[in-house]
């Protein structure tokens, strides 16, 4: 009769095996923590920014009437908003384009690596410094640049935020551009079309699939960014402008200033405020999904 | 021979000649219109240094490098130094890694060795999704959902059990504990995404050996994974850091801008970014505008020094990999 065969671990098998299914369900329960955080974070702006969504939100700006209530809504924030990302995206879009096309199609290799570094490090800077930079170049300047020189505008504003676009944008172009196959360049080339006409009609609609999707990237961040804001554009009225040469409000700094006020009514709308912003970010991040998964279709077709 | 030469150099002139001028300018065009671009965005970077070092001279004059360790900041006297705002924002930075690090290591773990492939990506981006939470957002979050939590239930607690410890003091409505928690939870999708990319590249017959040799998951991970991959997870870290270092809103909404920094991690402290968060309309004299400036310029130093050291871990782990 042949004894049984014990399968069960035991002595120091039994150990390593305990130890790793608790390492596993470590690992699981972080995971798990992750997902619960934004659960719990995005539910909250969900059912605190409810009660104040109406249409008064969007198309009146803060009020305070004779007993010292505060109502009204955001929309000069919005308008704001709007501006600020407007005159960022004019700015940063050409910028960091023009540059990506430089590093991928001109630059001898050790320029190339030069700039990106350059940019990788503009990236790393701490978004509040760019503000200040911006102070002292726009609203504090010891010279008037460009007639904006001495006080806070949306212009100032809308050129910090371009500053944190402009790497995201440049960085994510270069990858693009790099994935652009070499023979359709050299296929233009042989039929004679010369460099511009190339890059121009060949190589950026490849590739504008990739840069729609670091565009829309970088304005989801610029839309959300407080701290380049904070030196240079606050001094808002509560009035709706349009005015670019005047401070404008913000959806993010309204959060911000909102959220350390006192005020009941203040609060949920900030809440609302986060609440609007986070479903353009959403809006925006699934939209750069879709077109960085054509832009990779169509260079698959390519090879 | 002479003549062979002849008939090749006539055609070269000759494709010259029928080159377009619109094609030369249109080439010439392309690449002073690029080549400025990349120039001024590189310019960019050095004149963000400059202007900061220019804005801060007064104050660097007049404080001298004394400033960075004097720890009052008094308008009245115009006298101000940096030393709190450097404490906090190195206790802050540090904490939240010691925080985010391991939980960080542990999703990715979880997303490249651990997850059927089939939630794998959901996953992935839902801890992205999280990086994309602007700052003021999470700040606002922590202000009236995660302070409660951390004043009522999680600081007692701590205090409580670990009370003999200096750093778990009394409990406090804000402050660097519910910071550094802000922090973690701001540089974790960060890490995470680092360290998913480099547990994903190893090479899967290194991990099948070890399985084979009859390790378990977690000695496969421990003996394997981790070693050949250390040095990009360390960098990973590191830019988290320098991440967690510079981050303003957030924190100045959590931490409650008290100086002087103290041991207990519950009171309110303050940190470089958040000062100068707070400060921004409130310019009094010239050489207090000059201080906060200073204070950039530090806060602009230590970040570019983390990100500089994470630069050369990668590199120096780019070059074992290939050697």
């Amino acid at each position: 009769m042949i004894a049984g065969i014990e399968l069960k671990a035991t002595g120091k098998a039994r150990r390593r095996l305990r130890v790793n299914r608790a390492m596993e369900t470590l690992a699981v329960v972080a995971a798990g923590l992750a997902i619960v955080v934004l659960g719990i974070l995005v539910g909250s702006v969900l059912v605190r920014a409810l009660p104040a969504l109406n249409l008064d939100l969007f198309i009146k700006g803060p009020t305070t009437d004779a007993f010292g209530r505060t109502g009204g809504g955001i929309a000069p924030a919005i308008v704001g908003s709007i501006m600020l990302v407007a005159i960022a995206a004019a700015i940063s879009i050409p910028m960091g384009v023009l540059t990506a096309i430089w590093v991928s199609e001109f630059a001898p290799r050790r320029l190339a690596d030069q700039v990106k570094l350059y940019l990788d490090v503009l990236n790393g800077f701490p978004s509040i410094i760019i503000g200040i930079f911006v102070f002292g170049l726009a609203v504090k300047a010891d010279v008037p640049l460009l007639g904006i020189g001495h006080h806070q505008s949306a212009w100032a504003g809308g050129f910090a935020l371009s500053i944190i676009m402009l790497p995201l944008i440049a960085r994510t172009t270069m990858e693009v551009l790099a994935l652009v196959p070499n023979h359709l360049r050299e296929a233009s080339y042989a039929l004679g079309v010369s460099k511009w006409r190339t890059v121009v009609s060949i190589v950026l609609p490849t590739a504008i699939g990739g840069i729609v999707t670091g565009t829309t990237l970088a304005v989801a961040r610029a839309a959300g960014e407080t701290a380049p804001l904070l030196f240079v554009c606050t001094y808002a009225s509560t009035k709706v402008t349009w005015d670019p040469s005047l401070p404008v409000s913000s959806i993010p700094f309204t959060i911000f200033s909102f959220s350390e006020s006192a005020d009941a009514h203040a609060h949920e709308e900030a809440w609302a405020a986060a609440f609007i912003l986070i479903v353009f970010i959403l809006v925006s991040s699934l939209t750069s999904r879709y077109f960085l998964d054509r832009s990779r279709r169509k260079l698959g077709q390519v090879k | 021979v002479e003549a062979a030469s002849a008939t090749g150099a006539a055609p070269v002139t000759g494709i010259r000649r029928t080159r377009h001028l619109r094609d030369r300018i249109g080439d010439r065009a392309l690449f002073v219109l690029t080549g400025l671009a990349a120039f001024l965005s590189v310019l960019l970077v050095v004149g963000i240094a400059w202007q900061l070092i220019a804005k801060a001279m007064p104050a660097i004059k007049h404080f001298g490098i004394s400033f960075v360790w004097n720890s009052t900041w008094n308008p009245v006297t115009d006298v101000y130094g940096a030393r709190n705002y450097l404490i906090g924002t190195v206790v802050t930075a540090f904490g939240a890694m010691f925080i985010a690090a391991p939980v960080s290591i542990a999703i990715g773990l979880f997303l490249s060795e651990l997850a059927p492939p089939s939630i794998r990506g959901p996953i992935g981006s839902l801890v992205d999704m999280l990086a994309a939470v602007p700052s003021v957002v999470i700040g606002l979050w922590g202000i009236y959902v995660l302070l409660p939590v951390t004043h009522e239930t999680i600081e007692p607690w701590l205090h409580r059990w670990f009370g003999w410890i200096p750093l778990f003091g009394q409990p406090s409505p804000a402050g660097v504990f519910p910071a550094m928690l802000v922090l973690a939870i701001m540089a974790t999708p960060i890490i995470t995404s680092i360290c998913r990319e480099l547990f994903v590249s190893v090479p899967n017959d290194l991990e099948e050996a070890a399985i084979g040799l009859g390790a378990t998951r977690w000695e496969m991970v421990r003996g394997v994974v981790l070693p050949s991959v250390k040095g990009g997870v360390v960098a990973g870290i590191v830019l988290g850091l320098g991440r967690a270092l510079g981050e303003a809103i957030a924190v100045t909404q959590v931490i409650g801008n008290g100086v002087p920094i103290k041991w207990n991690l519950f009171a309110p402290g303050t940190t470089l970014a958040s000062q100068l968060a707070n400060q921004y309309s409130s310019q009094i004299s010239p050489l207090s505008v000059a201080s906060l400036v200073y204070l950039g310029l530090i806060l602009l130093v230590i970040t570019f020094t983390a990100n500089f050291i994470a630069q050369r871990i990668v590199h120096r782990f780019d070059q074992q990999r290939k050697g």
